[in-house]
């Protein structure tokens, strides 16, 4: 595969997505560097989990243009290009099966040897003494480290989180802000992130983007984007106000 | 005990003829349900109110139905097909593949919606999807396959008509029935509704737990030491 001039893993031009005819997505131009850990910020209904949707390439852009390592996907993206991407929902639903099973599902899918990968991601996430529990009883931090272990087992060339560690306790907090940090700076997974806490955003991104109505208001190296927003509306956002 | 040898081709048939259906049914309905519940296909409200219906047809109708497709005249009167056993089965196929589609697409459809997309995240080609997503809605799967093989083993309609009821050659326990009773053979008719209702008490409660070993299966390969 051949990159893009300014060699950037995505690259989204004009890309708009509507639904029933009303745009809820509107971006004039965004690039996504590798090995990059991008935060995107913004208000409720902003577009942000319709963006993760269009990076993992599970739905395609109503107009403009998506491009991957410098190749324009297709509506309908070949598997193994789906397959380098994976997302962490928002809301992760698992499968009625072992946590083991769980971790293990996607390798199956790729015809890949369940091995000691799936333990090393279980030991990853601390879930290594759970592995055999039925995935409906975990609590809800539990789960989310399942979900996070299953995608973080494909070793994706793009992990998308969205949101990964909202209505949780500061101790599965603190463990998944450093198995993300550690997949981006040690593995050099590129992340995109969905977050509603600022702090967050500060901890891990290299970037953040703040989304407003479907569009990328700004998007800056994280320290510009705290200290020295360009945008009034960033730096509404940043002090906390309300911003729509 | 001199009634035996008379009555085991008749259970014989019976299971065979359904077992055939049941398994032809399945194999078509389930991907059928899963796929109408998973994809937007043109003209799905039809279709699915057409499975609908299909789920209360009466049995008779469909023999009736059958009957004429390979009747003599009929457009597949060549297959030669009247009063065998494979008529028994098409007519089987037809009344249980409406159910096991229908009830496969409730289930299905009562997944959480959002199931799909992640699966499609972690990497599933569509079948893949489909089929995970068949596995995740079991217990509903499970009672469509249950219900299906309940409404044909004891369906009586479209085996009399197309079958024929040819002593060693299409008789199933219904239509042994119906001739011992007609023929005031009470005590012989009893006998054959009591196999009938133990013979699907008995696959019934070894569909269950099929499915419940399937469910369980996943701790079990766990527990297994090594890998
Ligand atoms: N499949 C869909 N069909 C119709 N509308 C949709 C769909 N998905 C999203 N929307 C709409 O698009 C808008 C953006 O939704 P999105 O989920 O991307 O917001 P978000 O920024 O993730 O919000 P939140 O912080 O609440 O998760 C919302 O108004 C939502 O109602
Ligand atoms: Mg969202």
């Amino acid at each position: 595969m051949t990159t893009g001039p300014a060699g950037a893993l995505y690259s989204l031009r004009a890309v708009t997505k509507s639904y029933a005819g009303r745009a809820v997505l509107d971006l004039a131009a965004l690039e996504i560097e590798r090995g990059e850990a991008l935060a995107l910020v913004g208000p409720s209904g902003a577009g942000k989990s319709t963006l993760l949707r269009l990076l993992n390439f599970l739905e395609p852009p109503s107009a403009g243009e998506l491009r991957f390592r410098g190749q324009p996907v297709a509506a309908e993206p070949p598997l193994d290009l789906l397959r380098r991407v994976t997302t962490v929902f928002q809301r992760p639903v698992l499968l009625q099966q072992s946590v083991r099973d769980n971790v293990a599902y996607g390798l199956k899918l790729r015809g890949l040897a369940v091995d000691g990968r799936v333990d090393a991601a279980l030991e990853q996430v601390g879930l290594q003494a759970l592995a055999r529990q039925p995935a409906h009883k975990l609590s809800g931090g539990e789960m989310q480290r399942a979900a996070l272990a299953r995608a973080l087992v494909l070793e994706p060339e793009v992990l998308l989180l969205d949101e990964p560690t909202a209505n949780l306790d500061p101790y599965n907090v603190g463990l998944i802000e450093r198995i993300v940090s550690d997949q981006n700076r040690a593995r050099g997974t590129t992340v995109v992130m969905v977050t509603h806490n600022v702090f967050q955003a500060r901890r891990l991104a290299t970037r953040v983007g703040l989304l407003l109505g479907g569009q990328l208001v700004e998007l800056a190296p994280t320290d510009l984007f705290f200290e020295a927003p360009r945008d009034p509306r960033t730096a509404a956002f940043v002090r906390g106000e309300m911003v729509y | 005990m001199d009634v035996l040898p008379q009555l085991l081709p008749i259970i014989l048939l019976s299971l065979s003829v359904s077992g055939v259906a049941l398994a032809i049914a399945t194999l078509i309905g389930l991907p059928l349900g899963a796929l109408l519940a998973l994809r937007p296909v043109p003209g799905k409200r039809f279709w699915e109110l057409l499975i609908y219906t299909g789920m209360g047809l009466p049995p008779v109708v469909v023999g009736l139905f059958v009957y004429l497709l390979l009747s003599r005249s009929g457009p597949l009167g060549w297959l030669g097909w009247l009063f065998t056993a494979p008529a028994m089965i098409t007519a089987q196929v037809i009344i249980a593949l409406p159910m096991v589609a229908g009830l496969a697409l409730t289930a299905v459809e009562g997944l959480d919606p959002s199931l799909r997309l992640q699966l499609r995240a972690l990497g599933a080609s569509p079948n893949q999807v489909m089929w995970t997503l068949l596995g995740e809605a079991r217990s509903g799967v499970l009672s469509a396959i249950v219900a299906a093989f309940g409404s044909i083993i004891s369906e009586v309609g479209a085996v009399m008509l197309v079958g024929g009821n040819i002593e060693g050659q299409t008789r199933v326990l219904t239509t042994a029935i119906v001739l011992e009773t007609r023929q005031g053979e009470f005590g012989l008719a009893l006998a054959l509704g009591t196999v009938l209702l133990t013979l699907t008490f008995i696959i019934n409660y070894w569909l269950v737990r099929a499915g419940q070993r399937r469910e369980t299966a996943a701790w079990r390969a766990e527990a297994r030491p090594g890998r």
